[in-house]
């Protein structure tokens, strides 16, 4: 991992760091994959991913929610943590001119 | 009456007995959070919501409406959604959020009303300080301070769930819940002196618990005694439809065991754990574990003989493993949770901006903290084109050899033995320069997690300079009961977790 790589990583997280943070952080990611790495020397050929613990348990069916409205409206609640709003929706800088 | 030395089986008892009302206990730990400040465990607390609660609680008591549990306090861990409470998971970007929800786990235990007719009458306290969004193991990631460990204030609480532990240990607290994605339970039990539960992943609803890696997240209490975590637990966890990990069968009564013997039809009172075959790994023992936790562990490993039990040794291979495989997928599901904190629904947004993309990132970078950001950044690159099979795929992969790993111990034993961390609670700051190090000491909790499986952390001693010690007891999945079985066991035959914490007055 390089400098360049650290600013790229951070633009797709939409984050910014100055120079100086990027310099900071990239030995602390360097060592963090040096530590990632050593999973390079473990076989697992024919392996399938474990994404989650409960595919692990095969025989666990998920039971379906019945498809059926159960909530009421709650646009004012849902809103009132916005930080800017105007009649009812959410407040954004101008995207299209 | 010292009501904050109480766990709350007892406390439970002296209710229904009407020798206590649920304001005297209310008002009693409210009065103790006032003066046990130093300790920063608490993010946001409310005499007047807290009280309210608390008089619906006398209400119910009065009129023969109460459950177990009813009128008893209990604290909140802030990545919790909680109505009437802030709700910030101890990150700036949530600043004075409140919730327009209840999380599944504040309605289970919340005061019933007639959206909520299962509530189990408790009284929130407020809400505990954390690492900001889970992530960290020392509790000084919060963007409000860290906490400080109620046995020796120069020393962390231990994380995530670090305010919850040092509440319950302080007594600002009886009883707390947490969260434990990588450990965030059980090792904060353990650096305070307290009992504490993680169950299989899809016992407690995820729903309103502000997420971090979801395929790791599960929710439990932290208390005094494993009885009481068998009370809260119970509690805690039922089925709910809005979370889609929830399992069908989730919610039982997790103290069925406690008083039991381990084989039915053993009598004998002195081997109550007679037939139990404790597994002991040996990776769990090898080098990076300090010598005094060593001889605690095996000491109560001793003690479990002396109660019945045998002990044999077991392998989890990959157990060093588990540290770089959790810190791929932890971070990758991170680098996706997190992507909705853009400062515009909700949350923090940044003074000045040139547009759309300059907001979103702007405040995100002013909103979150260092180890948030890193562990986004490190999330991000595992899942970009190139890197994903190599990282991504490979974690996942020996992801199943772990879960593996365990059946095959399971194979020998009914519960392994190890245990929580390396060392006690370390110095503030002694691990915080370097995120590595600090990654190190979650070794023996995160392989649990990405197994999914239950469990807990128990007091078993302390060290020279007085601070605790806990042992982790694993089971496999959905023993939670017997794990609480054996741990409640242990406690009648010890008293280490009824030590009181050294600097608490």
């Amino acid at each position: 991992m390089k400098l360049d790589d650290v600013q790229r990583i951070a633009h797709l997280s939409r984050l910014e760091l100055n120079q100086a943070e990027a310099e900071a952080v990239l030995p602390q990611l360097q060592a963090i994959f040096s530590l990632v790495e050593e999973m390079q020397a473990v076989d697992t050929t024919g392996l399938e991913p474990l994404a989650h613990p409960i595919l692990f348990l095969r025989d666990l069916a998920q039971p379906m929610r019945v498809d059926q409205v159960t909530e009421s409206d709650h646009r004012a609640e849902n809103m009132q943590s916005a930080p800017a709003k105007h009649d009812g929706y959410f407040l954004v800088p101008k995207v299209i001119e | 009456m010292s009501w904050h030395n109480t766990p709350i089986a007892l406390m439970a008892k002296a209710l229904a007995a009407k020798e206590v009302s649920s304001k005297e206990l209310t008002q009693y730990f409210l009065d103790r959070i006032e003066a046990g400040k130093q300790w920063n465990a608490y993010l946001d607390v409310n005499a007047h919501l807290s009280l309210e609660e608390s008089n619906k609680a006398d209400q119910l008591i009065s009129s023969g409406k109460a459950g177990k549990l009813t009128g008893i306090p209990v604290a909140h861990k802030d990545v919790f959604v909680t109505r009437g409470w802030k709700s910030t998971a101890a990150s700036k970007i949530l600043a004075g959020y409140q919730s327009p929800f209840d999380a599944t786990v504040v309605a289970n235990l919340g005061i019933p009303d007639e959206n909520n007719p299962h509530g189990a009458g408790m009284v929130c306290l407020g809400k505990t300080n954390m690492d900001e969004f889970a992530m960290g193991s020392s509790n000084e990631n919060s963007a409000y301070g860290p906490v400080l460990n109620p046995w020796n204030s120069a020393h962390v609480a231990g994380g995530s769930s670090g305010g919850s532990a040092a509440a319950v240990a302080a007594g600002l607290a009886p009883i707390a819940t947490g969260s434990d994605t990588g450990g965030s339970i059980r090792q904060p039990a353990a650096f305070c002196g307290l009992t504490g539960i993680k169950p299989s992943y899809g016992r407690v609803s995820r729903y309103g618990m502000i997420a971090y890696a979801s395929s790791l997240d599960q929710a439990g209490p932290m208390g005094k005694t494993a009885e009481d975590c068998a009370l809260l637990l119970s509690a805690m966890s039922s089925h709910d439809p809005r979370d889609s990990t929830s399992l069908a069968d989730s919610g039982e009564d997790y103290g069925r065991y406690l008083n039991q013997n381990w084989k039915e039809g053993n009598s004998d009172s002195a081997k109550p754990l007679e037939g139990l075959r404790v597994g002991l790994p040996k990776e769990f023992f090898a080098e990076g574990l300090a010598s005094d936790v060593a001889k605690s562990v095996n000491e109560a490993a001793k003690l479990l003989e002396n109660l019945g039990a045998s002990l044999v040794e077991v392998s989890l291979p990959k157990t060093k493993l588990s540290i770089p495989v959790y810190y791929v997928l932890a971070p990758a599901e991170a680098s996706s949770n997190l992507s909705r904190f853009d400062g515009v629904r909700y949350g923090y947004r940044a003074n000045e901006y040139r547009d759309l993309n300059d907001m979103y990132a702007k405040s995100r970078t002013e909103g979150f903290g260092a180890e948030v950001k890193r562990r986004i950044m490190i999330g991000t690159y595992v899942l970009c084109h190139g890197y994903y099979d190599a990282y991504y795929l490979q974690a996942q992969k020996i992801r199943r050899i772990i879960a593996a790993d365990f059946q095959a111990a399971f194979n020998q034993c009914d519960v392994i033995l190890g245990p929580v961390a390396p060392d006690v609670a370390w110095r503030l700051g002694e691990k915080s320069k370097d995120p590595v190090q600090m990654y190190l000491e979650d070794i023996y909790t995160l392989s649990t997690n990405l197994a999914g499986l239950p469990a807990m952390s128990i007091p078993c001693g302390f060290n020279g300079n007085n601070l605790p010690i806990g042992m982790q007891l694993i089971g496999n999945y959905f023993s939670e009961a017997r794990l609480l079985q054996v741990a409640h066991q242990y406690q009648q035959a010890s008293d280490w977790h009824l030590r009181p914490a050294s600097e608490v007055a």
